[in-house]
């Protein structure tokens, strides 16, 4: 099992998971959201060849009200 | 109502652009954006719970208002966090428009102008047609315009705190010396008089949240705040008189009647 952080929490995976198989297991699937791993902006279009690496660093946000 | 606010190429018949923060309620904030007329409203993004529903219904509601969205990097702190959350925006919200903000400081959030500059020429480099939240610096709004960006928002206070126009010297000198660029005074408004003033100033249109969202009644305040506005608006375009020191009758003098010789 890997260790990643997911918006700050601890969370295990299998090795080779990716992150479209991540999303969906956290139930992320069929939100509209955004991702950023290690601070670095990942487009939608990569979700499926992006493997998930131990220590990997994922931020998921969504839409808020703001000013 | 007049067309002539341009920002990036389109046009506004509205310059209030309201925020989408703070209120009690998404129905509270739904009828205050009716009642504002504004055409832009500016949101954010968050890290959320994906069991937590609540934020469906907002997006709902700010869907169904048909605004033009302006999502923000609030909360930034760096440039690599602030050019990141951009491009989350642009893939979420299908806009290459981004109100940039980078905080230089947690006491006053006032906009740190290195990390802005850095993070403006970044992102209109990547295609992003930025709209910086900027201190009142004429100086730095001049290197904002050299990066390329098209719009300058400068700050009437620090946010959320009221006050009003806090330095007219200073924005009254970036009217004077950058004519032709649209500026949007960004945050620190508390009273309608105040964005009035602004806009008899000369700036062509106000952005806030804050005063509105914690208002009583914040759909009625943002009709005040509308027409505030607007009023501004017509009296800079109609010419304040000159303010002179001694009095000047406006009765006609000849004619008074009970004045001998």
């Amino acid at each position: 099992m890997i260790t990643i952080s997911l918006n700050n929490h601890p969370k295990t995976l299998s090795p080779n998971t990716s992150l479209s198989e991540a999303l969906a297991e956290w139930e992320f699937s069929d939100g509209k959201i955004a991702v950023a791993i290690n601070q670095e902006f990942v487009p939608r279009s990569t979700y499926r060849e992006r493997i998930l690496m131990n220590g990997d660093q994922i931020d998921i946000v969504k839409p808020v009200g703001g000013g | 109502m007049e067309n002539d606010f341009l920002l990036y190429g389109e046009h506004f018949s509205s310059r209030f652009l309201l925020g989408t923060a703070l209120y009690a309620s998404p129905q509270l904030m739904r009828d205050a954006i009716t009642q504002s007329r504004c055409e832009i409203v500016t949101l954010g993004l968050r890290r959320q719970n994906p069991t937590e529903k609540s934020g469906d219904a907002f997006w709902q509601l700010i869907q169904e208002s048909g605004c033009r969205l302006l999502p923000n990097t609030a909360g930034c702190k760096s440039v690599k966090e602030a050019v990141t959350l951009a491009e989350m925006s642009r893939e979420i919200f299908n806009t290459d428009w981004i109100k940039l903000e980078v905080v230089g400081d947690d006491y006053n959030l006032q906009p740190d102008p290195f990390g802005l500059l850095e993070a403006s020429e970044i992102l209109i480099k990547k295609g992003f047609k930025v709209l910086p939240y900027c201190t009142d610096d004429l100086i730095l709004c001049k290197r904002l315009l050299d990066v390329g960006c098209e719009v300058l928002m400068p700050w009437g206070a620090p946010i959320g705190t009221g006050q009003g126009l806090l330095n007219r010297y200073s924005l009254k000198t970036l009217r004077e010396r950058i004519k032709d660029v649209p500026m949007i005074i960004d945050a620190g408004l508390g009273a309608p008089s105040q964005a009035t003033e602004a806009m008899e100033m000369g700036f062509d249109g106000i952005l806030l949240n804050t005063a509105v969202a914690k208002a009583h009644n914040p759909p009625l305040m943002a009709e005040a705040f509308a027409d505030a506005i607007d009023a501004g608006r017509k009296a800079f375009k109609a010419g304040l008189i000159q303010k002179r020191q001694t009095a000047s009758p406006s009765t006609p003098t000849i004619g008074q009647p009970f004045w001998h010789q």
